[in-house]
């Protein structure tokens, strides 16, 4: 495998806690759990996290900063995940030195790291600034994660139009935090809704669920142990589809069952 | 239109939050992508009623010039209604010299 196949996905989102980090911890996890080598850069130095949810948080020394200033080698500053050795994690910098990193830097970076693997995820910070144009230049396809509210949605569409003006190509989107209920009784933006305005085509769709903070609270994605929740299904589905396998899309609205739910589809069927 | 529609606006019910979330979005993002302020708009909107008027007799209550957006592109749609067509008056002939003499 050469660095000329490797992908390299930014994850980004404009707004900050719509769940980029742990969209990409997940993801990491899932596309190792496939087979792929798969590397997660953290390219939010100020506020990194991404350790923290993967539960590598103890076992950071170096970061992509001594691997540029050659004080140290890849290998020293990737940290390979124990349960999990397809996926390595590695932390752009150090948040105490915040003014060192270009866009040509972070190139360089993710140029170093794909030659060894077949994915590189990159985290990105929230934002539009700097931080976010750093991250950008290493990637050449993108994720976008919203929710569907009003302020995340705004905010992804100021990131799809700065991908856009830099060509990126493909842009997908990832519909995250939904809550079928609300958006059965229309208190809540559609699929559609948010799909039609952003126009980007929908990689997958993940439903609210309490278990990505149980699993966050511990250091382990909710991919890593094949979990059932209706989250760790989204996040292996969304994997899949990366890698090429056609797998459907889930229907929030069919994911309620009983009698509210079908009184609930009664009254949102147009009858005229 | 839904049951449930029908059901809120029998009770005199407020619309259900998703739908004023979507024009809410709509229109705000119409003015993010076009980088267009609410003055700058206003202004455009009053040059071009005042162009249109020279020719037509439009309605100014009715008329909207307003930004729309879809698939990402965005668009300034004006929807003036007219009361009468103006009879036309040529404009003075120009200073500028004849081309064919030149």
């Amino acid at each position: 495998m050469t660095a000329a196949s490797t992908r390299f996905i930014l994850i980004c989102s404009g707004k900050g806690g719509v769940g980029k980090t742990t969209l990409t911890a997940n993801l990491g996890i899932a596309l190792a759990r496939q087979g792929a080598r798969t590397a997660v850069l953290d390219a939010d130095f100020g506020l990194r996290n991404l350790d923290l949810l993967l539960g590598l948080e103890n076992r950071i020394v170096f970061t992509a900063q001594e691997v540029l200033a050659g004080s140290c080698r890849l290998e020293q500053a990737l940290v390979k995940h124990k349960q999990e050795p397809n996926l390595a994690l590695l932390p752009a910098g150090n948040p105490r030195m915040l003014e060192w990193l270009t866009p040509e830097d972070m190139q360089k970076i993710a140029q170093v790291v794909g030659e060894q693997f077949d994915y590189v995820l990159i985290d990105a910070p929230a934002g539009i600034e700097g931080g976010f144009r750093n991250a950008m230049a290493a990637a050449n396809e993108a994720i976008v994660v919203t929710t569907p509210e009003v302020s995340a949605v705004r905010d992804a569409d100021r990131v799809i139009g700065l991908l856009n003006s830099e060509g990126m190509k493909p842009i997908q989107l990832v519909l995250n935090r939904v809550r079928p209920r609300m958006m059965a009784n229309q208190e809540m933006l559609a699929v559609d809704d948010v799909t039609d305005i952003l126009a980007l085509p929908l990689l997958g769709l993940v439903l609210e669920d309490e278990q990505v903070i149980v699993s966050t609270n511990r250091g382990e994605p909710l991919t890593l142990n094949g979990t059932q929740s209706p989250a760790a299904r989204a996040y292996a589905n969304v994997a899949r589809r990366l890698l090429g396998e056609d797998v459907a899309l889930i229907d929030p609205s069919k994911e309620r069952r009983g009698l509210r739910a079908k009184i609930g589809r009664l009254m949102n069927t147009k009858i005229f | 239109m839904t049951l449930r529609d029908v059901i809120n606006k029998l009770l005199g019910r407020q619309a259900n939050s998703a739908c004023t979330a979507r024009q809410r979005l709509q229109l705000v993002l119409a003015h993010d992508r076009s980088d267009l302020n609410p003055e700058l708009l206003e202004r455009m909107r009053r040059e071009i009623l005042e162009v249109v008027s020279r020719y037509v007799e439009i309605d100014l209550e009715e008329g909207d010039v307003s930004l729309a957006t879809e698939d990402r592109v965005t668009a300034l749609v004006a929807n003036l209604p007219i009361r009468r067509t103006l009879p036309i008056v040529e404009p003075a002939p120009a200073t500028a010299p004849d081309p064919l003499e030149v």
